[in-house]
């Protein structure tokens, strides 16, 4: 067990490392780099910088080393100091930048993680074991409207509904009186009223996929011998759905547990973007823009970092959920 | 007029399937009766509906199927209860403490997520009023009654961690760690190679002596039935054409489908050169089902006028009943 996981660390150190190069070859093979940026919106905005001022700033940035050698400086910053750079257009370091979205991000995927889990898994058993029910086809109609209904244009109603009708503020998470001010009752209160819209529109469609599958999953196993069995013995009808066929159609939902890992910092941009919540999402999306390549490569960084290690997180879920894949493990 | 030995007393009993094609009659009036301690063999061919009789009789049809009507009458201790018509209380209580099953997959029937000795437990625990350490110390017991060498071990094995023989045995020493009256065996060989599956028989038949229960054996496998059977009921399309002791129906079968089948199963040595004798025709399809005696359209002896008008009922022969017009004459004969 420990041998396995000892190599699949190995496994994570490499992809890291072919993830890093790759993401920072992507960043720069976009033609123009920051100071060019920065020129066209000089030269937009009326303004002109001069050639020396030029020179100057890609100076400063190091844009005009090697490529290699400005990957050098970036990942050896990373894995010695733990600092992921400067952000060129916000003029703060990158860790600051996203360790300040890290919390509204994360409260803001956890809360509509639980929400999908806490409606879909109920729905979804219940969609199953009464298949072809009146029941199970309100659901099922509920839940298509659900995942073809796009996020944004959900997003867009519900504010305009809530600006109409119970004039809350347009989008972000607080109050304009609230904004800036320090953490207080007031301020976790106010949050807690914006809070449900998003969660709401980002809740919707995935309720409504993991309807879907958690009926799929289940029905798949509501019918197999050892569930005659459990009958057979005399178990009540809601305690060995539980134990037998609920059970086991979770091995498919622990196999990709870890995946919500990247999404609790960078998940949810576009909903971000239209309701202009403070996520990571936005920034990334802005970073993108500008060619902010220190702030998009340690982001991308992060996210890939989370991507593969919520995939070990997944294979240690499932190990610990699933002892036939536990005991393979042990064998290797 | 039941005696007093019986334990299980099936009437007309019923299974249908409501499809979307049509009805089909999976059990279409069976009457049987298990007498305690003996070995009852069910025998008929695929589609024949002895797995949904016996499933039926712990109420284990899934729907779309579903039990039309008929009575199960099983005799315990504290008197006759009535099944078809039970509660879920009683039907509960009934399972598994009164009559386990084994089923034909051993991989399949057991839960690969739990260990044996968890599901042992578990039953035991459903139905007896005992601590988990004493159920543990039970389970134990069986594992080793059953044959399964290091109990004490294997008892926190996984299913998928055994062979399917030793699978086949922790699914019996489950079957019969709460002690019931009557075991109702699916198949139970099926998946098995041959010197397991001889292995299994002869366990069950030791079994059946240290506990007294009365075995259904639900079988495909002449074979398997003349080995075990005390007494036989041989099935076409859902009833019972045939029923009675087992010697006598392997020996003489009296109606023309259990003779077909009998001349259709390869014997070792004698005329082993000789072809096989096949059943003529099909088995009908289930949504059209031949009226009058079912077997007719397939049957040698048919009487044109007869048997595809009328639906045999059960006629005593000799101490046998069979369901066959041939016989109903001498029925007649008999004041």
């Amino acid at each position: 067990m420990l041998g396995y996981f000892g190599r699949r660390l190995l496994y994570v150190v490499v992809t890291l490392w072919a993830i890093s190069i790759a993401a920072f070859v992507i960043i720069n093979l976009p033609p123009g780099d920051y100071v060019s940026t920065l020129i066209a919106n000089a030269q937009a905005g009326g303004e002109g910088l001069t050639p020396a001022e030029i020179v100057n700033l890609r100076l400063r940035y190091g844009l005009d080393d090697p490529i290699f050698v400005q990957y050098w400086r970036w990942i050896t910053a990373i894995l010695l100091h733990g600092d992921f750079g400067q952000s060129f257009a916000w003029n703060q370091p990158v860790a600051t930048l996203i360790g300040e979205r890290v919390a509204l991000s994360a409260i803001l995927s956890i809360s509509s993680l639980l929400m999908v889990w806490a409606i879909a898994f109920p729905i979804g058993i219940y969609s199953a074991v009464k298949q072809y029910s009146w029941g199970d086809y309100g659901f099922s109609f509920l839940g298509f409207i659900g995942m073809a209904v796009p996020e944004f244009m959900l997003a867009l109603v519900l504010m305009y509904i809530g600006f109409r009708f119970f004039g809350a503020s347009v989008g972000g998470l607080f109050s304009p009186e609230f904004q800036d001010a320090a953490w207080n009752l007031g301020k976790v209160l106010d949050l807690m009223g914006h809070l449900w819209v998003p969660i709401l529109v980002i809740g919707v469609s995935g309720t409504a996929g993991m309807i879907r599958v958690t009926r799929a999953n289940l029905l798949d196993e509501l019918y197999r011998p050892y569930v005659h069995t459990a009958r057979a013995k005399g178990l009540p009808e809601w305690k060995l759905l539980l134990k037998y066929p609920v059970r086991m159609s979770l091995s498919p939902f622990f196999s990709t547990v870890g995946w919500l890992l990247p999404g609790l910092i960078g998940g949810e941009t576009i909903v971000s973007v239209v309701m202009s919540l403070p996520t990571g999402g936005p920034l990334l999306l802005s970073g993108v823009m500008s060619q902010d390549m220190y702030l998009v490569g340690s982001f991308i960084m992060i996210l890939s970092t989370l991507t593969v290690v919520g995939t070990v997180v997944s294979d240690l879920a499932l190990a610990w959920w699933d002892p036939r894949i536990r005991k393979r493990y042990k064998r290797e | 007029m039941p005696e007093d030995d019986v334990l299980l007393e099936i009437e007309d009993l019923r299974t249908h399937f409501l499809l979307d094609d049509g009805v089909v009659c999976a059990v279409d009036g069976v009457d049987l009766r298990v007498r305690k301690g003996e070995t009852l063999a069910i025998v008929g061919e695929s589609g024949c509906g002895k797995s949904v009789m016996a499933r039926s009789i712990l109420r284990l049809v899934d729907p779309p199927g579903q039990i039309e009507g008929g009575r199960i009458t099983l005799h315990r201790e504290d008197g006759p209860v009535e099944l078809v018509g039970a509660d879920k209380r009683l039907l509960r209580q009934v399972r598994w403490r009164d009559i386990a099953m084994v089923f034909q997959e051993p991989m399949a029937s057991l839960s690969l997520v739990h260990t044996i000795g968890s599901q042992i437990v578990e039953a035991v625990r459903l139905h007896e009023n005992v601590g988990k350490a004493e159920a543990r110390e039970r389970a134990i017991d069986m594992l080793d009654r059953v044959g399964i060498p290091k109990p004490r071990r294997r008892v926190d094995a996984y299913p998928f961690e055994l062979s399917g023989g030793m699978r086949q045995r922790a699914m019996i020493a489950m079957a019969l760690s709460c002690r019931p009256s009557l075991l109702i065996a699916d198949e139970p060989t099926t998946a098995l190679d041959v010197t397991t599956q001889a292995q299994i028989l002869e366990l069950l038949r030791d079994l059946q002596a240290e506990f007294g229960m009365a075995i259904m054996m639900i079988t495909h496998d002449l074979g398997v039935a003349a080995q075990v059977a005390d007494r036989m009921a041989v099935m076409y399309l859902g009833r019972v054409v045939e029923y009675g002791a087992a010697e006598q129906v392997l020996s003489a079968p009296r109606h023309p489908y259990a003779q077909a089948l009998l001349r259709s199963m390869p014997r070792l040595g004698r005329a082993s050169r000789t072809r096989l004798a096949a059943i003529k025709g099909m088995v009908p399809p289930p949504f059209a089902r031949p009226a009058g005696c079912t077997f007719h359209p397939r049957c040698d002896s048919a009487m044109t006028g007869r048997c595809d008008t009328v639906t045999p009922s059960r006629i005593p022969v000799g101490d046998r009943e069979v369901s066959c017009l041939l016989y109903d004459d001498e029925q007649e004969e008999r004041p």
